[in-house]
């Protein structure tokens, strides 16, 4: 009960959009496949669904589904905009996969509806629905059938933030209470950390990191991968007993061995404190729980860093950053093409 | 992996192979041979270097285009009722917009030349735009009724009068329907006939009436031969148009049911519209209450003469077995069209899904609209001289009827699912081979049901094309197969009142025949296919 | 969506039906392919009788106008589309010899009034109708008017006549072409300055017999304006008031004659009973038919007309008539005169 994908690569012409990808999903598993825009993420999901013409494996329990089309491979797909057949209701979305393999059931279908939260829509027409209860028909539609492997094109990207986050936390839910296995293009990482046990980051066509989501938080591989997650500035450091300094300060890293490394700082990475690195603000918007600020420090650098709602400093106030173990990322020692 | 990289399966190959093969040996082949016989008689260059031929050119292309920019001015108005409104009587009007397609010309030409004596050019674009405006209409509609409005009233939120917000963004979004329409109206109205025969006379000729002229009259082969090619090319330079005009706007669109668009209509500009419309629709209908009122003048004399065989035996059947013929005809035609439109559309809708070069489907979809815009004559002649070398030798077979007018009805079809088709987004169908519907599931479980609509028109516009053909069958029914266009013509060319009384009367006949078929094949249909 | 399929294997099966219905081929079936303009008809009982007798089937198939059936013969030749050809007239005969579309053949019947007709002595083509064009007259229009019946091609330039005659167009209609070609024969070079008069008077040009005769004639059931127009000998036989009077009236002077011939087609499948449908075509039986079934006047001179036929359509005297060699040759260039000369 295993995806492999092994030496996968999709050419449109000349131009590579996947190349030589490995991966493999276990039993159980959801794997999330995180990506800036254009990375190629979602064509891989397509030719794992059989829908792209690719060269190289892509195998089921060592069985190579070359020559299966999508149809007879069993993978369910759920697309960013639900993609419903207009012509049916809820239910008739729902009861579709069943209906394709002869065994419609209707009580499957309305446990179905219930799983995603919508107990008693059946008869509904799909263009009566908001997205979010579209995502979640299409959710259903595709789980219905029993899936031996999910598919998710970016599956919450077309709904409001709130809406997101609501609709994430049900995702994971309902993937842990199926015990789907799956893999779920996205591009963010909060949406790829909430559903997935574990990552794999792509770029420009290549995967270039598979771990869990702590472990890829923490120790992103190369420059570029940590800056798309998040770290706006990589500065050189020397890590020591655990602790680890650079020109901005000392942060205890007791997962981190000794030896040289670089630091990826993320804006949580630095916060006001009584002691620290001083600098002035220089620019400062508030957040929904923070407060993120620009400031100066010494060698008129500037530095993202992010502080308290209720004791956030003004504009041209001085202050001194602290680092902050959560924010801070470790990559190997290296130059750096930037640093700020 | 399973398809190879043009998208290409061997399937389908297989399913062009039957339009496409249908096409070469009804219409190509024997297009191209009357034409080489043509070219063998030489003088083809004379012909086409004389002045004489590009005026025939100009005003051939002239008033066919004034004929179509006046049926999509007049049918996008029907459309817009037909598609966004609820009103009470819709499904009539849906109806009777297509009985002026039925109607023998020679009586729409006599009814034109009544309401328009002197009328000429204005009378020949306005008869041609008459038997068009549906086309216009229905195909129109079709996308219509599933285009979102949404974009329209972002625009009227961004500051865009409705006039504004119509030509800037549902125009646009209608653009595949309308091209396709305006496509097929300007073929019909550069071949029409019959009305301009009656109405230009040999005062103002186009090439359809110098082919016919030239071939069956003449038999100057050379020079009908010559005026063919000049058809063709005009024929093909305006498909490339619409090819380049669609070529703009080929996007999926987002499709939406159609209970959520249509409502009654609401504002002052909304009620002008269908103002308009039912002014078009009233329009359309004066010549044929015309008609129904003139088949009264002697009483009900024409329709018991009906029961009859006309005055002293004009007919060799009854008004009624004619009625029968005329179904039967047209359904033989129309179940041969829609089946090899609909290939030939799953074709080419399946070659612009997969990686085929644009040029290549694009090349086949004007190919196969060409039938509708090559003279029937030269087709005809060219069965002469080709379907001999066929077993059973078709040549004067009434066999040929339904296979001459599916040549016809065919590309008819094709305009009308291919925009719909098209406009089904990929990815839909991606999610149902997901769900495990093999690819001729697929169709059936999502083009057909999504395409539903616009395939019950096709039908219904196959099902009144055929039973208004005149042409074909005239020359190749026999007297007891006679259908009722062909037993009106008869009757009108005879001396005696009855006999006229009962031309009329055949043609309300007619009229009522192809309004309970149209209503059966939509009421029919509708209950099968889902509304949404 | 079971019942769609369905659907759609019924009508199929269906369209099988009626598409095969359309061949009655019984083995050892005597059939005649008879080719013929769209004009033709005949009832049923006749030709019941005709294959009772006979043990021959008459396979009708229409190809259009005299012309159009001529012409299809003409580019057919080296494998007719029939066994039998009736309806070229005299105005395509000429082209139906020179590209030798018929073999000889004699008929029995053809002493009994058809050889007066006769086009040449090969015996290719067999007179089997006459079909006159003349002017026809509304005689209670014309007194309306106070002006007497026109009784020539020259009354017709008269002032009196202003704006009454409606003719076809020569280069699309059929009757037109006769007018036209009636002028010529009566008229020699003269009949530029004619039609030239008659422009003068007012002439109406339509392009088909329909909408001269049902539309502008005063004297059909589409009581139009004009009094005068280009129709048949034959046509105030329909005319007929309930008491029996004619109302209309063709002018015996104006008339061009076409004969319509029948030929058996070189090649054909099955010569032999051609050549007696051939006779049957020239049988009483038949002949006597013709008038009401096709407004024709039979070939035959035994044949009595139809007593309305009697009284409302003699068959003209003295018409013009023309040499079909001669019209095939000049055909084309008079067309174009005449469209110089008259404005459509």
């Amino acid at each position: 009960m295993t995806l492999a994908v092994s030496g996968l690569s999709v050419h449109y012409g000349t131009l590579a959009a996947v190349s030589d990808v490995d991966l493999s999903v276990p039993d159980g598993e959801v794997l999330a496949l995180l990506g800036p825009s254009g990375c190629g993420k979602s064509t891989l999901l397509r030719a794992v669904a059989g829908l792209e013409p690719a060269s190289g494996r892509v195998c089921w329990d060592d069985v190579d589904l070359a020559g299966v089309p999508v149809h007879r491979r069993g993978f369910g797909l759920v697309f960013q905009d639900g993609q419903l057949f207009p012509h049916r209701d809820v239910a008739g979305n729902v009861a579709f996969g069943l209906r394709m393999r002869g065994v419609p059931d209707a009580d499957r279908v309305a446990e179905l509806l219930g799983l995603v939260g919508l107990s008693g829509y059946g008869r509904r027409r799909v263009h009566e629905l908001s997205g979010g209860e579209q995502q979640r028909v299409a959710l259903a539609r595709a789980l219905a059938p029993r899936p031996r492997l999910l598919l998710l094109d970016e599956p919450l990207s077309a709904l409001d933030l709130a809406l997101r986050e609501q609709l994430a936390m049900d995702l994971a839910r309902v993937l842990r209470t199926t015990g789907s296995t799956a893999l779920v293009v996205t591009h963010d990482h909060d949406e790829a950390f909430t559903l997935a046990d574990r990552v794999a980051v792509m770029r420009e066509g290549r995967v270039t990191q598979v771990g869990e989501p702590a472990e890829v938080w923490r120790r992103p591989v190369d420059e570029d991968t940590a800056r798309f997650l998040g770290c706006g500035a990589i500065v050189p450091a020397t890590v020591t007993g655990g602790v680890a300094r650079c020109e901005l300060g000392a942060v205890a890293l007791p997962w981190a061995d000794d030896g040289q490394v670089r630091l990826g700082l993320r804006p949580t990475a630095l916060r006001p404190a009584g002691d620290g690195v001083a600098g002035e603000v220089v620019h400062r918007v508030h957040r929904r729980d923070h407060v993120r600020l620009q400031v100066r420090v010494a060698g008129d650098r500037l530095v993202d860093a992010v502080a308290g709602v209720a004791d956030a400093p003004a504009v041209g106030a001085s202050v001194r950053l602290a680092l902050d173990e959560d924010g801070v990322a470790l990559l190997p020692p290296g130059v750096s093409r930037r640093e700020w | 992996m399973a398809r190879t990289r043009t998208g290409l399966s061997p399937g389908l190959l297989l399913v062009a192979l039957v339009p496409l093969g249908f096409l070469a040996v009804f219409f190509v082949w024997p297009v191209v041979a009357i034409v080489r016989l043509g070219f063998g008689e030489g003088g083809v260059l004379a012909v086409l270097g004389s002045a004489d031929t590009w005026q025939l050119v100009a005003f051939t292309v002239g008033q066919a285009a004034a004929s179509t920019v006046l049926a999509v001015l007049a049918g996008v108005p029907v459309a817009y009722l037909l598609a966004r409104t609820s009103l009470p009587g819709l499904g009539l009007v849906r109806v009777v917009i297509l009985v002026p397609f039925v109607l023998p010309t020679v009586v729409v030409g006599l009814a034109f030349r009544t309401l328009l004596p002197d009328g000429g050019v204005l009378a020949i674009v306005l008869a041609n735009s008459f038997f068009n405006v549906a086309v216009v209409a229905r195909t129109v509609a079709g996308l219509w009724s599933h285009v979102d409005g949404r974009a329209a009233d972002a625009a009227r939120s961004l500051g865009a009068s409705p006039l504004r917000a119509f030509t800037s963004v549902t125009l646009p979004a209608l653009a595949p329907a309308l091209t396709s329409a305006a496509a097929v109206v300007f073929l019909f109205c550069a071949t029409s006939f019959g009305v301009v025969l009656i109405l230009g006379g040999s005062r103002y000729r186009t090439l359809e009436t110098e082919i016919y002229l030239r071939t069956v009259e003449l038999l100057d082969l050379s020079g009908a031969a010559a005026l063919s090619l000049v058809q063709l090319a005009a024929v093909v330079a305006a498909l490339s148009v619409g090819v380049l005009a669609r070529r703009r706007r080929e996007s999926a669109l987002r499709l939406r049911g159609r209970a959520s668009v249509a409502r009654r209509p609401r504002g002052g500009q909304s009620w002008a519209v269908v103002g308009a419309a039912l002014g078009v629709v009233v329009l359309l209908l004066v010549p044929v209450v015309v008609l129904v009122a003139r088949s009264f003048d002697g009483g009900f004399a024409g329709y018991r003469a009906l029961a009859g065989f006309g005055h002293e035996g004009s007919l060799q059947v009854s008004g009624w077995e004619a009625a029968a013929n005329s179904l039967r005809a047209a359904t033989d035609a129309t179940a041969l069209a829609v089946f090899l439109g609909t290939l030939a559309s799953v074709v080419l809708v399946s070659l612009s899904r997969g990686r085929v070069r644009r040029g290549v489907v694009e090349t086949m979809d004007t190919v196969l609209m060409l039938p509708l815009g090559v003279s029937a004559v030269t087709v005809g002649f060219g069965y002469l001289v080709t379907l001999d070398l066929l077993p059973g030798d078709l040549r004067t077979s009434p066999a040929l009827v339904p296979l001459a007018q599916a040549l016809v009805v065919t590309p008819l079809v094709i305009r009308m699912l291919l925009p719909v088709l098209r406009s089904i987004d990929t990815r839909l169908r991606q999610a149902a081979a997901s769900l495990g519907a093999s690819p001729w599931r697929v169709w059936r479980e999502v083009d057909v049901p999504v395409a539903g609509r616009s395939l019950l028109t096709a039908t219904a516009f196959g099902y009144v094309v055929a039973l208004g053909e005149f042409g074909a069958t005239s020359f190749l029914a026999r007297p007891d197969t006679a259908t009722l266009p062909v037993a009106v013509a008869r009757l009108l060319s005879r001396p005696g009142e009855l006999n006229n009384q009962m031309a009329y009367a055949a043609c309300t006949l007619l009229v009522l025949v192809t309004v309970a078929a149209v209503a059966l094949v939509e009421s029919v249909g509708r209950s099968r296919v889902v509304e949404f | 969506m079971r019942k769609v399929l369905l659907g759609v294997v019924l009508v199929t099966s269906l369209t099988a039906c009626t598409l095969s219905a359309g061949e009655p081929e019984e083995n050892g079936e005597r059939r005649v392919v008879l080719v013929t303009h769209d004009s033709f008809a005949m009832s049923e009982e006749v030709l019941d009788a005709f294959r009772e007798e006979s043990g021959i089937t008459i396979d009708v198939r229409k190809l259009g106008d005299a012309g159009a059936l001529t012409n299809q013969l003409v580019l057919t030749k080296d494998n007719p589309v029939g066994d039998l050809a009736y309806g070229v007239d005299t105005t395509f005969a000429s082209r139906a010899l020179e590209e030798d579309v018929f073999e000889p053949y004699r008929s029995p019947a053809a002493d009994e009034g058809s050889q007066r007709y006769a086009i040449d002595d090969t015996n290719r083509l067999t007179a089997v109708d006459v079909g006159d064009v003349c002017v026809n007259i509304d005689p209670a229009a014309l007194a309306a008017r106070n002006v007497p019946e026109p009784a020539s091609y020259a009354d017709l330039t008269k002032a009196a006549y202003e704006n009454m005659l409606v003719v076809e167009d020569p280069a699309t209609s059929s009757p037109g072409l006769a007018f036209l070609l009636g002028t010529i024969a009566s008229l020699g070079d003269g009949w530029r300055e004619y039609w030239m008069a008659l422009r003068g008077r007012g002439v109406q040009v339509v392009s088909g017999w329909e909408e001269a005769y049902t539309q502008e004639f005063s004297g059909s059931s589409g009581e139009g304006p004009r009094p005068i127009v280009v129709s048949y000998a034959s046509s105030p036989a329909a005319e007929v008031a309930e008491d029996g009077t004619p109302t209309t009236k063709a002018v015996l002077d104006t008339c061009f004659r076409q004969v319509e011939y029948a030929g058996v087609l070189r090649g054909a499948a099955n010569t032999e009973d051609a050549r007696a449908v051939l006779d049957f075509l020239l049988s009483p039986e038949f002949q006597s038919q013709v008038p009401e079934q096709m407004y024709v006047y039979p070939a035959r001179s035994d044949v009595e007309l139809p007593e309305t036929w009697q009284a409302a359509a003699p068959l003209p005297e003295s018409p013009a008539e023309m040499d079909p060699a001669k019209i095939a040759e000049n055909r084309e260039r008079w067309i174009d005169e005449w469209r110089a000369l008259v404005p459509g």
